[in-house]
């Protein structure tokens, strides 16, 4: 098994959908467990990978190359270094907790939970192969793979707008993938012999006007899918109207394969053209940050506010890479990472006050804290590390990357800061809103947390203060990697 | 190669056309007309069978009228495909159930031996023969229910728009042979090369565009394809939008290389404009369609646009295209309108809105036509997206960077209305007064799980397609 590790990795969950289609519709109990369980074997074979993984080193490691279309030279090509092994860590760590979170889901409860599951396992393989192909046709293909069942798990099991949201998530993305197809063609066609092979591509030289538009092809896909201001505006629908376990992939994995596109692809591919866009880069990094910021505080809507943090987050993680430096790289990656398991958690939280109160706007709870106590403990933690508490793991990203972005502009560094305060009054004023003052009598019977939602939570936790307390046990697997990428950009470490 | 020895080529048109007159005396002989539809489904295997692959070498039969080439040989696959599966279709439609059925499969045996001819036809004259024996068949086949008033105008228009193109491409033609004082396909290649004679070629080509365009619905010879493939009976909706087409192009492809390859640079940057608008066009109006039928039409424009971009590009690379294409629309289209025969087989009606809750009603149904839906959409690894690849590759090759971005709108523009579909099915909840679905009759099921087969295998492994294909 390990001698095709990645391959399992990424299969193994196709293997569960294909198992749950056998079995009849009304086994509940079987259908819920045969999801639960792969979820858990795929992250069991992630963790298979650490003792084989050798993190001191950049290149890509359990490579699997096989010849898959030979008249274009298009193999099945997957491999795993510093980059995606976060990522794919990222991607079991949160699918067993939507999984989980989804067992208690009511929309799901509701009807339809075999379709669910399989779409859930799809979207599952789908994201492992995005991150673990190395050869851009297939890339292309698992990244296409992911839209379909996201579609369905929104458009079916989501909220009130669900079926507008689905739609414009699936076309806004496709409509981004589509321009990146023509770049992946380009580069195909530009290259010498023609190959879709990154270990090759990597080490080409295109002429800058080549790189300038391909990088915008590429661009187009991968902005839209982080998202990076102005192609933002898919983000809130989809994330509001999906149910709570679809939000927390969302928000915790999909987001991070368009930065994750960046790393991977457009900064090795073309990094004359990445050097040329770096003060646009950061310029929208800033505008991400700041105009999430201040359209967060503006929300009424739990959700809403939890979606429209995103965007400033990922806005860090943009102004990382804009960057172009170890420290900014560094900062990118991490706080993809923690961003992941921080807005994953909140956006549980958010679907734990939902099931109870049917309702998420803010300013209808108050004085909660004395009523669940232990959910207000945790929604206090989960808060405090996203506004960057020190301690916890989105204080090290965020710091890493405003350290990276201080060393290439002072300027746009300050404006980022502001990102900081406004996150600090958002999730503060929600804080204030939903725990303190007055008690709503509507919800003086409000159960607190139960031990299936504290399942999906603490571990989430665990990893957000661990590497909160201690960043070198991650930043170990991810430095080599990342020196190695900057190093043939051609820039200093 | 005198008739004669041409004779032991041709076997797998004797076989059809002896098929065909046997199928007529057979209609005669049973009362059972289902008998025919499974006698005729015979011929057609042993018409495949009997079709042998030239492999390499270009066979010049009947003193040069066809050319059995590599190229001839899979299009005449492609038509028998094509055909049987419409066959199969048929045989469980209701409608044909009132009368003449028997007929209904011999005309169809003499369309696959027109489609095949069409294939190979290798001289102006045999070209258009052949290309107005298929017409003729799909002006009759279409009014073939001639007692609905809708079949009887989609049969009239078809028959006065088609007599005008054809009637243009006759005009050019002519003005060819009078150049070249031949009907032989190099005479007039030679003809052509000389520098006075650009004028006369690119008049030349315009005529085919005309001629050839109202075959495979380009714009702005399309305006028949939504009447007549709303008001044809099914099956031949489902044939009439793929072989016609595909054979169009067939012939498209063989008289651009053959003959006015020279004026290429005349006619490419025509053909790039019509392939744009054929695309646009037919993706703007799709959006807002609520019968089925009309939708696939405006569907099955739109992707000719998209074929086109191979033949505007006119490189090895984009006349593959058109090949691997056409095979993924094959069998996806012809998947899709399987079930749209299942669908009207039980609800009597082909409005998008009886779709509604047919994820409940039938999930396997649904879940072929997501299937389907999402291939022509271009989703991986499903056929389709093998055969945009092909296009898109091809225009990126050629540098048509305009052509390949307006298809990749286009391609946004279409996944809004292919997935209009799959939202009725999924996300729409069934009325009340929908009926149920009983079993399923045997014939489209098994086209169902042939075509998506056909779709999936192409999709995961097309390595192993384009080896046939291409060698």
């Amino acid at each position: 098994m390990t001698s095709h590790l990645l391959s399992w990795i990424t299969f193994t969950p196709l293997i569960g959908a294909f198992v749950l289609l056998c079995l009849p519709k009304r086994a509940h109990d079987w259908i819920r467990w045969i999801a639960l369980a792969t979820t858990a074997i795929t992250a069991g074979l992630v963790c298979l990978a650490f003792p084989l993984f050798r993190a001191s080193e950049s290149g890509f490691q359990l490579v699997e190359r096989a010849m898959w279309i030979p008249q274009f030279n298009i193999q099945y090509l997957l491999g795993m270094d510093g980059i995606s092994f976060p990522m794919v860590f990222l991607t079991a760590l949160i699918s067993i907790m939507a999984c989980l979170g989804s067992l208690a889901h009511i929309r799901v409860k509701g009807g339809r939970e075999k379709e669910y599951y399989f779409l859930f396992l799809l979207l599952e393989t789908g994201i492992m192969g995005t991150f673990l192909a190395l050869d851009l046709f297939l890339f292309y293909i698992f990244w296409e793979v992911v839209l379909v069942p996201m579609y369905f798990l929104i458009g079916i099991w989501g909220g009130p707008r669900k079926e507008y949201a689905a739609i414009k998530f699936f076309l806004y993305t496709l409509a981004g993938s589509l321009f990146m197809l023509l770049g992946i063609l380009a580069v195909y066609f530009g290259s010498e012999p023609r190959t879709f092979d990154m270990t090759l591509l990597a080490s080409m030289k295109y002429g800058l006007v080549f790189q300038k538009i391909v990088f915008l092809a590429f661009f187009l896909g991968f902005a839209i899918k982080v998202p990076i201001f102005p192609f933002h505006t898919w983000l809130p629908d989809a994330h509001v109207e999906a149910p709570t376990p679809i939000s927390v992939i969302l928000a915790g994995v999909l987001l991070k394969m368009g930065t994750y596109g960046f790393l991977r692809f457009s900064y090795p591919l073309f990094p004359d053209a990445a050097r040329w866009f770096q003060p646009a880069m950061g310029v929208l990094a800033v505008i991400g940050i700041i105009y999430g910021g201040f359209v967060a505080l503006a929300q009424t809507d739990f959700k809403k506010m939890v979606a429209y943090s995103s965007v400033s987050h990922m806005g860090f993680v943009l102004l990382g890479l804009a960057a172009m430096n170890a420290d900014g790289f560094r900062g990118a990656l991490l706080q993809m990472f923690s961003h992941g398991t921080i807005t994953g958690g909140l956006f549980l939280l958010v679907g734990v006050l939902y099931d109870r109160a049917h309702t998420r706007d803010l300013n209808d709870f108050g004085g909660l804290g004395e009523k669940m106590p232990v959910y207000a403990g945790i929604l206090i933690f989960f808060s405090l590390a996203s506004l960057g508490l020190p301690g916890l793991s989105g204080f090290v990203s965020e710091f890493l990357t405003l350290l990276g972005s201080f060393q290439y502009s002072k300027l746009m560094t300050g404006l980022a800061a502001i990102g900081i305060l406004l996150a600090a009054t958002y999730l503060l004023y929600m804080i204030q809103r939903i725990l303190l003052g007055k008690l709503n009598p509507k919800w003086s019977s409000l159960p607190d947390i139960n031990y299936l939602e504290l399942s999906t939570l603490v571990p989430l936790m665990i990893f957000i203060l661990g590497i909160g307390l201690y960043p070198k046990i991650i930043l170990d697997y991810m430095i080599p990697t990342l020196d190695g990428l900057l190093k043939t950009m051609g820039g200093a470490v | 190669m005198g008739p004669v020895e041409s004779l032991k080529y041709f076997i797998p048109e004797l076989i059809i056309l002896c098929g065909a007159f046997g199928a007529f005396l057979l209609d005669f002989a049973v009362r059972n007309k289902r008998a025919v539809g499974i006698f005729s489904l015979f011929v057609m295997a042993a018409a495949a069978f009997a079709m042998k692959n030239p492999a390499g070498e270009t066979l010049s039969l009947f003193y040069g009228f066809f050319h059995l080439d590599v190229f001839a040989h899979w299009f005449r696959i492609f038509a028998l495909i094509a055909v049987s599966v419409t066959l199969m279709l048929a045989m469980d439609y209701p409608p044909l159930k009132n009368r003449y059925e028997g007929e209904f499969y011999g005309l169809f045996l003499f369309m696959a031996f027109a489609l095949i001819t069409v294939a190979a036809a290798n001289n102006l004259l045999m070209i258009f023969l052949a290309v107005e024996f298929v017409s003729l068949l799909s002006y009759l086949l279409t009014g073939f229910l001639k007692h609905d008033p809708k079949a009887k105008e989609a049969a009239v228009k078809y028959l006065l728009f088609g007599s005008v193109c054809s009637g243009i491409m006759l005009y050019g033609i002519s003005l060819l042979y009078g150049a070249a004082g031949s009907i032989e396909l190099g005479h007039v290649w030679q003809t052509l090369r000389s520098p006075s004679m650009s004028a006369l070629g690119t008049v030349g080509v315009l005529c085919f565009f005309a001629g050839l365009g109202f075959k495979i619905s380009m714009a702005p010879f399309h305006m028949w394809a939504p009447d007549v493939y709303e008001g044809a009976p099914t099956p031949v909706t489902a044939f009439l939008t793929v072989g016609p087409k595909a054979l169009g192009f067939a012939v498209f492809t063989r008289v651009l290389i053959t003959v006015f390859s020279p004026s290429f640079a005349h006619w490419g940057v025509v053909l790039t404009a019509l392939s744009m608008l054929t695309m646009t066009i037919g993706n703007l109006t799709a959006i807002s369609q609520t019968n089925i039928k009309r939708f696939f039409a405006y569907s099955s424009i739109a992707q000719a646009g998209y074929i086109l971009m191979g033949l505007a590009v006119f490189s090895p690379l984009g006349q593959n295209a058109v090949m691997i294409y056409l095979f993924a629309y094959l069998f996806t289209n012809l998947g899709a309108f399987a079930v749209v025969c299942l669908v009207e087989g039980a609800s009597g009606k082909s409005n998008i809105s009886d779709y509604a809750g047919l994820s409940e009603r039938s999930p396997a149904t649904a879940f072929f036509m997501t299937v389907f839906l999402l291939s022509l959409t271009g989703i991986p690894p499903l056929a389709g997206f093998i055969g945009k690849y092909y296009v898109f590759a091809a225009a990126i090759e050629g540098k048509a960077i305009a052509l390949a971005v307006v298809a990749a709108v286009n391609s946004a523009v279409a996944a809004y209305y292919y997935f209009r579909i799959i939202r009725v099915m999924y996300l729409v909840p069934k009325a009340e007064t929908q009926p149920t679905f009983g079993t399923s009759p045997l014939y489209p099921k098994i086209v169902l799980w042939l075509m998506s087969a056909g779709v999936v295998t192409l999709g995961l492994f097309p390595g192993y397609f384009i080896k046939l294909l291409f060698g």
